[in-house]
């Protein structure tokens, strides 16, 4: 699944209009080699370009792996740089400010296993992460692209959680940030960015409408990185190391199942990637494992062209409470349905009131309170295991890929006080919450 | 009918660096032949082989995704603004 080796003479300045474009220094991108078009094998030179000019197709980094061993991994420092190796960074990424995100906690999760009658689960908890969401990991490597690329402005089109991570990192980069996010987004998400930068943009619309915008931007702007558009192959790599953390965690070893939120489809085709890598450095052993994927029925584009056993994924208006997931004409869905297709997973849906519930569940079972794609990846996973796709047998990782404190309006009038009562001892015998 | 097209980065090769050119057509589909004719090559990079849009490319009509509307038989009214933008960004 990794991208072709890129040939020498392979350029793209020549299609990519790029008059005063900076020069990256030596060993900007570590081991990449190029970028190279996922449809078409197109070959472009490593700079800051995201699609084909070929066929639009979206560009992948494409490395030249050195012997990666799991002492030098283990070795290394507790974020996601022990992968540097393997990510499109300088050997020297350490010594610029980034949020260091990463190396987050791999919880076996018995009591929700329990529930589920799954006998062997584990959450991945990226909530804790330094903006609380894995955006955290995707911004770190475009931020170093960014500073490679000699970018003036870090910017990104975001649901909520992206534009958090890139404001926080270009604060402690010292690099100007713009971020851009649909208006109705959750309050909690606006002031999580907007402390961190004085740039946030509210734009009237749905993401797809920001997206719209962020890439007419990026083509007329010169010096701005858009994390998720014109650095975007670099930015995407930083998912894999979600992939990479969870064979270390469990020992260097792939799980049976794995179950992963959809918006873009990034985040999903990234975490197979990463296995396909770990198989062919030797890192771990080379094992089937089934990818699946959740979404909201409210913005299930992916599911619904998976149900349908087509390709062909039709773009929707979304109208979900998960807002993080509401990307109705996902750039990698495609994709998606390839792996989930070839690895014998499955690709499915909840309405907005399961993802509620499923919220409740993690936290009553597991003590994690996750935002409204964690709920959905959940509730997802309850239901795989109801209709049978789910082998209960098989050792199951679930990612949460962000905290509940940022979607507080979608449950609020889930949970509340079980009582309101006298601060009197009898009162209290009243509510029937005592021992006796 | 008249219609500006905004073109993106990699398709400026094609219109001489413009990043707003100008065609004619009653639909999409007229505009794109229109805009052939003006940049010959630029049509095949929007629309495959079978003549449809092709997957990762959106095509926007005043602010509204084609895919939305009737795809290349969405009308253009005359002054109407088209974008064609790569649709591989996001998430």
């Amino acid at each position: 699944m990794s991208a072709p080796t890129i040939d020498e003479t392979a350029t793209g300045a020549e299609v990519h209009e790029a008059p005063e474009q900076h020069a990256p220094r030596t060993g900007a991108f570590g081991n990449a080699t190029g970028l190279a078009c996922r449809e078409c094998g197109h070959q472009v030179t490593l700079g800051p370009f995201y699609a084909c000019p070929e066929c639009f197709g979206p560009l992948e980094v494409a490395y030249a792996f050195p012997q990666v061993t799991r002492e030098e991994i283990e070795a290394g420092p507790r974020n996601i740089w022990r992968y540097k190796a393997l990510l499109p960074v300088p050997a020297d990424i350490e010594t610029s400010p980034n949020t260091e995100p990463g190396f987050t906690r791999l919880l076996k999760a018995r009591n929700l296993g329990a529930e589920l009658g799954i006998d062997n689960l584990w959450v991945k908890d990226d909530s804790t992460n330094p903006t609380n969401s894995f955006k955290d990991r995707v911004v770190a490597c475009a931020l170093s692209a960014a500073r490679e690329l000699d970018a003036k402005v870090f910017a990104c089109p975001s649901t909520g959680n992206l534009a958090n991570a890139v404001a926080a990192a270009g604060a402690r980069a010292g690099i100007k940030t713009v971020v851009f996010i649909p208006s109705n987004l959750e309050t909690p998400k606006q002031v999580n960015s907007a402390i961190f930068t004085e740039n946030l943009v509210a734009v009237d619309g749905n993401y797809d409408d920001v997206n719209k915008l962020a890439s007419e931007i990026a083509g007329e702007e010169d010096g701005w990185a858009f994390v998720n558009v014109n650095v975007r192959p670099y930015y995407a790599e930083g998912s894999k190391t979600l992939g990479y953390e969870i064979a270390e965690q469990l020992g260097w070893r792939l799980p049976d199942q794995i179950v992963i939120p959809v918006a873009s489809g990034s985040q999903l085709t990234k975490v197979h990637k990463a296995f396909q890598e770990l198989i062919k450095l030797g890192l771990v052993e080379d094992k089937p494992y089934k990818v699946f994927g959740a979404q909201a029925t409210g913005c299930s584009p992916v599911s619904v062209a998976y149900k349908a056993g087509t390709d062909a994924i039709r773009p929707v208006k979304p109208d979900t409470i998960a807002k993080s997931l509401a990307i109705g004409n996902p750039a990698d869905g495609i994709y998606v349905l390839d792996i989930c297709r070839e690895t014998g997973g499955a690709v499915e849906d909840i309405t907005d009131d399961e993802v509620r519930d499923a919220i409740v569940l993690l936290a009553r079972t597991e003590g994690i309170f996750t935002e409204t794609a964690g709920g959905t990846t959940v509730g997802v996973l309850k239901k795989l295991v109801e209709t049978g796709q789910l082998d209960t047998s098989l050792e199951t990782v679930v990612i949460n890929t962000g905290h509940g404190l940022k979607t507080l309006d979608a449950i609020a009038d889930r949970v509340s006080p079980a009582a309101t009562i006298a601060p009197t001892y009898a009162a209290f015998q009243a509510t029937g919450l005592g021992a006796s | 009918m008249s219609v500006s097209v905004r073109v993106p980065t990699i398709l400026r090769t094609y219109t001489d660096g413009e990043s707003e050119v100008s065609a004619e057509g009653a639909t999409l589909a007229d505009v794109l032949d229109s805009l052939e004719s003006s940049f010959p090559g630029i049509k095949a990079r929007i629309v495959d082989e079978d003549g449809k849009l092709r997957r990762f490319v959106n095509v926007y009509v005043g602010n509204d995704d084609v895919r939305f509307l009737d795809d290349l038989a969405t009308v253009t009214p005359d002054g109407t603004q088209i974008s064609v933008i790569p649709a591989v960004a996001g998430g």
